[in-house]
């Protein structure tokens, strides 16, 4: 069958200037075809006849399924195929770390929303109609929803409700302080909410198999779990990347990509599906809610002595990556302090809510709320300025962490808390200025005279890539040949998924810089013509992907010298690499690209692992992490205290970045983090009552606008990370750190008020301010 | 498959027309709700009769004693330089609607027949006693609004009936509209309240949106401060600030605010209080 149109998968072919290579703000090659609305998403995905799918997914949070009638739903005209449990040939779960989720729900639904069944049909109307018309017959059971009870309760899974229980004792358990203060926080349920539905194309392919078309952040893993279930093996389920919309985590894990697969194979024709936005709240996992105890020990004079915490973490339903976010949290519990004792206990459980998984911070985020306010606390008790306090306990270089490991890369946590402790502060509210500057914004509700501002401060430290041990590899294809008009051209043939994060432009920086290459050309993303990438998450992809690609560049440049050497009958060591051309060090002779091309293009596979990590063992130690990104962020509030409305008025951050392989894209992934760090603050929560999401809509689920969006002044550290490449660590996570705690401490500074839950509501703010006052 | 039809008639009597004509058949103006319910699946009309065309609904008119505001005029008119001068009220609810895309597709006419509690030009409407002009197959109509919004989301509007205007008597003096959302902007209120004072009259007219099933008038806080003012103070009328507190009370007492994943009735009823005084605060001075 031919290719479906609407893919975003068209080959990207950039003739850049060779300037634009590592530390140049290449522009990206898609960047004016979404900014005129003219890129393919995967919701544009279309092929003649294709069918339209539709899911069924329960009402209920937590039911015995005593039947499924699906004869109405077929009975309906238009209607192809009707798939539940019963038909999925092969495995019948899936998961990202355990495979304990149905593919459709059949003796028990365990949260609200989970699939039961999925329809195709000719039209999107008639599948949505028909998916009603199916008859379940449900027992309403008592749902569990309080992640503490669950970890002690009957299991509502044969896995049992602990997914995982970690502790971390470090030093000396007894020690204690002389000054302790203790917290216990409170964080929500934030969701990725990327603004592409999830969406994707299946097509039967006449080798039994089918092609998958979709937007994801890991191609491979995607496809093994779908062969699994399908009962197929790998190579007959091809899977091209489609357009994606955005990502922060929610494409992690398999949402409709097996339902659409059963209905092509069942149907034999090509399927469509594209979420709603209400359906998409169902259809992805959210950040993990957390509840944590923490109590810190100091001395007299502000040096640590110990950190005790207790994270549990709501991991809902199924288990997805909930035991990757607990290690994060336990690990990450202190934040970016030398602490010599600890005792730090994870949990997660598992409940009837939504189940949780990745999101752009992954652990971190909830930890950062709880150990940043503990050190606003102890700054308090000990009369001590708490940047200051920060600065006397920050991690350096050599130091220990927590889990044994010792920081042997880039620390520059003091550099990061100084570069955003001194960027100017905003001057004060401007009293003629306009209203939309003020809390309350177009609700005209405040005027200057009822506006407090605060000032708060946090840090945060986060792992580069996949951790305890996984063998985490990315794997890139680069082909050299002489182009039409007699200009090299390089392919890069990599799985990377491009979730907006830009690794399509880093691609060709990294081409350009190393072999001086004009025109370089993307091939499409797919499981077809290149091993895995990984998953576009963990921050990991310009380091792992880049890795790959690099080392596929400096393999193909010493076939260059080799072929140089050749044509001048010397030793290859005798020849380097000068700006795209080869010269002969003993007689300045030089040979382009183009000349040593000639006889054949060179192609090449290069796969990338990072150093390898170790599990953590029965006490939480180990070397389980191969580097560490730390940001500090400084936010500047106005609280209209007697109606707890609020506006960020600015935003300063240091970042630990390594290197900036393209400046303007750094920049943008750091203003977008602290939008969705403010966005998890002070209002972005999927609420949940009794295990039943109330909000799955943009109506009520609230994302930051422009209007709420403050000015951000960032200043990047560029210490090299010695093992990654061009030095550069991650930058997508900590935007998103401590941005949001950095913000309730400011309205905590703004207020007097404790405010120990993100994201913070109007009236936790102005029922406990009235009490006050 | 089912394809809706679609009726676009010019004038309203085709329109009622349609409606008649075709069983099931909705109005359809900006659509900015209208696509809502359709996207939820709440809504699945046989035929729909779009207004866009339909000139004489877009017209207003601007009299001495009054404002006539056709049904079909947007929140981008609505806060445009016209009416925020006759209007300064409705302009401020007008811009806090949405996003500037709904503002230009989103219609007065539609607010009224969506009624949500949440409808932002509903609270200044009220205040205003507003009075809407309906026209149906068997002539016209004028109903008080508070007639027409008779529950959530309920109105006593017949299936075949067009909303053709809303009229407003002016009144003059200052008047003010103040919207509590948890974001700084697109978004439901959580609270509204529109306050207008009449320095004629020598009366204030206070009303709630968002703290009840309709918008509702304090008719205790609007009496209570109407005699706490003291109209010819030099300078303006003014009130003292126990009498502004008052007021603020009165006014908490006249919601009946619900708890939903929106907010908590108390902090609605907290909110109404602290919006409210702050809008008559900026329309008469506090006594020293
Ligand atoms: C993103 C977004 C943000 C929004 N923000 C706000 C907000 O801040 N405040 C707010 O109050 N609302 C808001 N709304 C809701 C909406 O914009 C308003 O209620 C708007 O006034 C509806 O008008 P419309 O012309 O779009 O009506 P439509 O959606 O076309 O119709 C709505 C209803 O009114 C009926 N109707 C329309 N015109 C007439 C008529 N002339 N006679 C009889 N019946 C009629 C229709 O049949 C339908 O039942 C928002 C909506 C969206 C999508």
């Amino acid at each position: 069958m031919p290719a479906p149109s609407g893919t975003g998968i068209a080959e990207r072919v950039a003739v850049g200037q060779v300037a634009d290579r590592v530390g140049a703000s290449a522009a990206r090659p898609d960047g004016a075809q979404k900014t005129r609305g003219e890129f393919a998403f995967s919701s544009d995905l279309w092929m003649d006849a294709m069918l339209w799918g539709k899911t069924l997914r329960s009402p209920h949070v937590a039911a015995r399924i005593r039947s499924i009638d699906t004869r109405p739903a077929l009975a309906t005209p238009g209607v192809r195929a009707v798939v539940t449990a019963a038909d999925v040939p092969g495995r019948p779960t899936f998961g990202l770390e355990v495979p304990d989720q149905p593919v459709f729900a059949s003796d028990l639904v365990r949260y609200h929303g989970e699939p039961l069944a999925a329809v195709a049909a000719d039209h999107p109307e008639t599948a949505r109609a028909a998916a009603m018309a199916i008859v379940v017959d449900y027992e309403p059971l008592v749902p569990l929803v309080d992640p503490d009870v669950a970890l002690e309760a009957a299991p509502i899974h044969p896995d049992g409700n602990v997914f995982r229980h970690l502790v971390i004792r470090h030093g000396d358990p007894g020690a204690t302080g002389d000054v302790v203060v203790e917290g216990t926080y409170e964080v929500g349920m934030q969701d990725q909410a990327f603004l592409g539905p999830e969406s994707g194309l299946a097509v039967p392919a006449e080798d039994g198999g089918v092609d998958l078309y979709v937007a994801t952040q890991w191609l491979h893993v995607d496809r093994d779990q779908i062969a699994a279930s399908l009962g197929l093996p790998v190579e007959r389920v091809r899977l091209y990347l489609a357009g994606v919309g955005g990502a922060f985590g929610g494409r992690e894990d398999v949402s409709l990509q097996i339902h659409l697969c059963m209905l092509a194979l069942r149907t034999g024709r090509p399927v469509k599906m594209v979420y709603s936005r209400d359906e998409s709240f169902f259809g992805h996992v959210h950040r993990h809610p957390a509840r944590m105890w923490y109590r810190h020990h100091a001395t007299r004079g502000g040096d640590l002595v110990k950190v005790e915490a207790r994270i549990v973490i709501d991991g809902g339903a199924y288990l997805s990556s909930s035991n990757a976010v607990i290690s994060n949290a336990t690990c990450f519990a202190p934040g970016p302090y030398r602490v010599p004792n600890a005792f730090i206990e994870g949990y997660a459980a598992r409940t009837n809510n939504p189940p949780c998984g990745a999101m752009r911070g992954f652990g971190a985020v909830q930890a950062c709320y709880g150990h940043e306010a503990q050190m606003d606390k102890l700054a308090a008790v000990l009369s001590m300025d708490p940047v200051a306090l920060r600065l006397r306990n920050a991690l350096e270089r050599y130091d220990r962490l927590v889990t044994g490991q010792v920081l042997t890369g880039a620390a520059p946590v003091r550099e990061v808390i100084l570069a955003a402790a001194s960027h100017p502060l905003p001057p004060p509210a401007d009293p003629g200025g306009s209203i939309l500057a003020l809390p309350g914004g177009a609700g005209a509700t405040a005027g200057p005279g009822d506006v407090r501002r605060g000032v708060g401060f946090a840090v945060s430290f986060k792992n580069v890539a996949y951790s305890e041990g996984f063998d985490d590899f990315a794997t890139a294809r680069l082909r050299l040949e002489t182009g039409v008009d007699h200009e090299p051209v390089a392919t890069v043939t990599v799985a990377t998924a491009e979730v907006g994060q830009g690794f399509v432009t880093l691609a060709q920086q990294i081409v350009r810089e190393e072999l001086g290459v004009r025109r370089v050309v993307l091939a499409p993303a797919s499981t077809v013509d290149v091993g895995s990438a990984g998953s576009s998450s963990a921050s990991r992809q310009t380091w792992m992907s880049g890795g790959a690609l690099q080392l596929a560049c400096s393999t193909l440049r010493a076939e260059l010298l080799v072929r140089a050497a050749e044509l001048w009958e010397c030793a290859a060591s005798q020849c380097v690499f000068d700006e795209g051309e080869v010269v002969q060090a003993a007689t300045g002779e030089r040979l382009s690209v183009q000349d040593l091309l000639s006889p054949a293009p060179l192609e090449t596979e290069q796969e990338f692992h990072h150093r390898p990590t170790k599990a953590l063992d029965a006490d939480g130690q180990g070397d389980a992490h191969v580097s560490f990104m730390f940001a500090a962020h400084r936010a500047v509030v106005d609280v209209d205290p007697d109606l707890g409305l609020l506006r960020v008025v600015q935003v300063a951050t240091g970042q630990d970045i390594g290197k900036a392989i393209n400046p303007v894209q750094v920049t943008g992934q750091i203003e977008g983090g602290i939008a969705q760090g403010i966005g998890l603050a002070v209002m972005e929560e999927i609420v949940v009552t009794e295990g039943r999401v109330r909000n799955p809509s943009f109506t009520d689920y609230l994302l930051p606008t422009i209007l709420d969006m403050p000015e951000v002044l960032a200043t990047v550290i560029e210490e090299p990370e010695p093992d990654a490449p061009y030095g550069a660590k991650g930058v997508g996570e900590p935007p998103t750190i401590s941005s949001g705690p950095a913000v309730l401490a400011a309205i905590r500074d703004a207020t007097g008020l404790p405010l120990t839950r993100a994201p913070v509501r109007p009236e936790d703010i102005a029922l406990s301010h009235g009490e006050t006052t | 498959m089912p394809v809706a039809r679609v009726a676009v008639p010019t004038t309203v009597d085709e329109a009622v027309q349609a409606l008649r004509e075709t069983p099931g058949a909705q109005l359809l103006a900006g659509g900015t709700d209208f696509c809502v319910e359709v996207n939820f699946g709440l809504r699945r009309p046989p035929a729909v009769v779009a207004l866009r065309r339909v000139r004489e609904l877009r017209r207003y008119e601007v009299t001495p004693a009054s404002v006539v505001i056709g049904a079909g005029t947007t929140y981008a008119d609505m806060g445009g330089p016209e009416l925020s001068s006759v209007l300064p009220a409705l302009a401020a609810a007008a811009r806090t609607v949405g996003s500037p895309q709904i503002r230009n597709a989103g219609t007065l006419g539609g607010n009224v027949a969506t009624a949500s509690p949440a409808g932002d030009t509903l609270p200044l409407l009220t205040a205003l006693d507003a009075r809407v002009r309906l026209r149906g197959p068997s002539g016209g109509r004028t109903v008080a609004l508070g007639e027409v919004v008779t529950g959530v989301k309920t109105t006593s509007i017949a299936p075949d009936e067009v909303v053709v205007e809303v009229v407003l008597d002016r009144r003059p003096g200052p008047q003010q509209f103040l919207k509590v959302g948890t974001r700084n902007a697109m978004v439901i209120a959580i609270a509204s309240a529109a306050v207008v004072v009449d320095l004629e009259a020598h009366d204030v007219r206070v009303a709630l949106g968002s703290v009840a099933p309709v918008p509702v008038r304090a008719a205790a806080a609007e009496a209570h401060i109407a005699d706490a003012i003291d109209w010819r103070a030099a300078g303006g009328p003014r009130a003292s600030a126990a009498a502004l507190a008052r007021f603020a009370e009165l006014v908490a007492d006249a919601a009946s605010p619900i708890t939903d994943h929106r907010s908590t009735s108390e902090y609605r009823r907290r909110a109404v209080q602290v919006i409210a005084r702050r809008a008559l605060e900026r329309c008469v001075a506090r006594a020293a």
